[in-house]
């Protein structure tokens, strides 16, 4: 294919780096054909909370030096990357879609986002989300609601709803995004894209800003699997600014794609596939399963009991941890801070004048806190640390959260037993594909079973990824593929194979 | 179990927010139906079942004690919403 035949901004990670090192075109050339799509389509996506298209420029025009001194560039140079507004940028506003973080300038990089300036990649924009990644629509983000490319009045998921939203409207090359229960698997669904949570530890998190530190992960947003396994292999490693990082080999992602799955076990956990799971998003990941078996795969219907209990394990746990977590907003070394900040977001009784710096004693300190953190955060967020606040009090701990971790052991153990039968579980991403903007704000309980399929792989620990396999009414239907602990390589090798044999991955929505 | 509206009042001070009362009614209703949900846990038998904290299995992870150089000062007091001297402005905590 020339070119001329596809825009630029179209395309995936490998057709740019091919066309780029064979210099048909440059660095700069493909940033300014992004920067052109975000100014077409963005006021109708909403995906980014900040656009850095100088930045993207001046990025780019160093990897053209470089390929023009003859240096031999990597897989991601000059590549535009969408960041997740919950990773750390240093000089560029990380607000995690919140008030309290609302004028956040990091001063430091993220280790995701370090290793990919590093590797050339071009950092075009910061990607709205629910705030501080608790929700599974993007419409809990403090700032505005995202809209799915496929139909602008449906919500693209969350929480990296920006991210899902940005790669498939083609205003980036790939995104970065994080899963604590389904964040970029659920989003990567209703979106069409591809979209893989790594194991748990795989990925540093330096510099991502924490929910739920048991759970978090950072991974990639993709148009196609080998785009996935190229971001895999320059984000995984060890860190030794990420305590949690784990010290083991990272593979050659690329030596995955393969496309052959014969004698691969295949577990289909009926579990996943009650709570209301849309017909049409259970026949297309049957047929898929039937897919793989015609090329080979053998697959079983198995039992899971334990995963009914993934949603009150996931919101006991997330929320204890999150309630932990932002303790850190205080008002007193970044972000919000009552009586202080003058941004119109804080019309509604943001600048109290009653000044708690007046006050003297404990009192006064106390009252600053929680001014600031009354107007900084919004309702979800209160909700989950008022819920973790209470798990975690005395006289509770043992009922709810001991309890809860208990279960989560029996959940691990469930996916242990099944793995020694089984080289991946297949399960739909979500019940159901993007619902319309709105329709679940007032019932919190039904915006949950969103992650009821997601929410299981993070209790784990395990890596699972998710990609296209049809569509439902014109909207995307994701298929998830979970595997043991550090076997992304067999996720990237299912899915590739089922991409060779689908195409789904090539559909565009038409914005 | 449930939660009543002086309970909301005590956790929401544990959690340093200050509720304006339509939310204290809102988070009333909410927790309450989301401990219900909570109670299905109560089901299982976990009497012999070691809690998860963390899926790993990483202990404590330590590095030599070497001087590195620090952030700047000024970079680090840089997003605080009140700033002297090189420190963050609070209340005064301490009675005169």
């Amino acid at each position: 294919m020339s070119m001329t035949d596809t825009r630029l901004c179209e395309m995936t990670i490998h057709e740019l780096r091919d066309l780029l090192k064979a210099k048909q075109v440059s660095a700069v050339e493909i940033a300014r054909s992004f920067i052109d799509r975000i100014e077409a389509v963005e006021s109708r996506i909403k995906a980014f909370v900040t656009v850095t298209p100088e930045l993207a420029l001046e990025q780019a025009a160093i990897v053209d030096e470089s390929i023009e001194r003859g240096d031999d560039i990597g897989p991601l140079a000059g590549i535009p990357v969408a960041i997740k507004d919950n990773m750390c940028t240093r000089g560029t506003l990380t607000t995690c879609s919140s008030k309290i973080l609302y004028n956040f300038k990091p001063i430091y990089d993220a280790t995701v986002v370090d290793k990919l300036v590093r590797a050339g990649a071009v950092t075009i924009g910061k990607t709205n989300l629910d705030e501080f990644a608790m929700g599974s629509s993007t419409e809990n983000s403090g700032f505005f609601v995202t809209h799915n490319p496929w139909n602008l009045d449906t919500v693209p998921g969350g929480s990296s709803g920006g991210s899902a939203a940005a790669v498939a409207a083609d205003e980036c090359a790939f995104a970065l995004g994080s899963d604590t229960g389904g964040s970029i698997r659920q989003p990567a669904s209703f979106c069409g894209v591809v979209g893989m949570k790594p194991t748990y530890g795989r990925v540093s998190r330096y510099g991502l800003v924490a929910f739920a530190s048991s759970l978090d992960q950072i991974g990639p947003l993709t148009k196609d699997v080998t785009d996935c396994a190229i971001v895999m292999n320059a984000i995984c490693g060890k860190d030794p600014l990420d305590s949690t990082s784990l010290d083991v080999p990272v593979p050659d992602f690329m030596k995955a794609l393969v496309s052959d799955v014969r004698n691969l076990k295949i577990g289909v956990p009926k579990e996943f596939f009650g709570h209301g799971t849309d017909p049409e998003v259970e026949s297309a990941v049957r047929a898929a399963i039937d897919l793989l078996v015609s090329l080979g795969a053998e697959a079983k219907e198995i039992s899971m009991p334990s995963v009914d209990y993934g949603l009150p394990v996931y919101y006991i746990i997330a929320p204890a941890e999150c309630s932990s977590n932002l303790a850190r907003y205080d008002g007193v070394r970044y972000g919000h801070r009552t009586g202080t900040s003058t941004s119109p977001i804080f019309a509604k009784g943001g600048v109290s004048s009653n000044l708690p710096l007046t006050k003297g004693g404990v009192g006064g300190v106390v009252s600053l806190y929680q001014k600031t953190r009354e107007e900084g955060f919004g309702p979800e967020v209160k909700q989950r640390i008022m819920i973790g606040t209470y798990a975690l009090s005395a006289g509770y701990y043992d009922a709810y959260y001991l309890k809860a971790q208990k279960v989560r052991t029996l959940l691990r153990r469930d996916f242990e037993k099944a793995f020694e039968e089984f080289d991946v579980l297949i399960t739909p991403t979500s019940p159901t594909v993007a619902f319309a903007i709105g329709e679940r704000v007032d019932d919190p309980f039904a915006m949950k079973l969103a992650d009821i399929c997601t929410i299981p792989a993070n209790l784990a620990g395990i890596p699972g990824i998710s990609i296209p396999c049809g569509f439902k009414d014109g909207l995307p239907i994701g298929l998830q593929i979970m595997a043991k602990g550090l076997n992304e390589e067999t996720l990237i090798r299912v899915a590739y194979t089922y991409e060779q044999h689908s195409g789904h991955h090539k559909e565009k929505p038409g914005i | 179990m449930k939660l009543t509206r002086e309970d909301i009042e005590s956790v929401a001070y544990l959690s340093r927010l200050e509720l304006s009362e339509e939310e204290k009614d809102t988070l009333t209703g909410h927790i309450n139906r989301l401990l219900e949900n909570f109670e299905k846990l109560q089901e299982l038998d976990t009497s012999e079942v070691e809690p998860t904290s963390h899926v790993v299995p990483v202990f404590n992870v330590f590095r030599k004690d070497e001087p590195r150089p620090s952030l700047p000062v000024e970079e680090v007091i840089s997003n605080g919403p009140q700033v002297e001297d090189n420190c963050f402005v609070v209340p005064r905590v301490v009675e005169t």
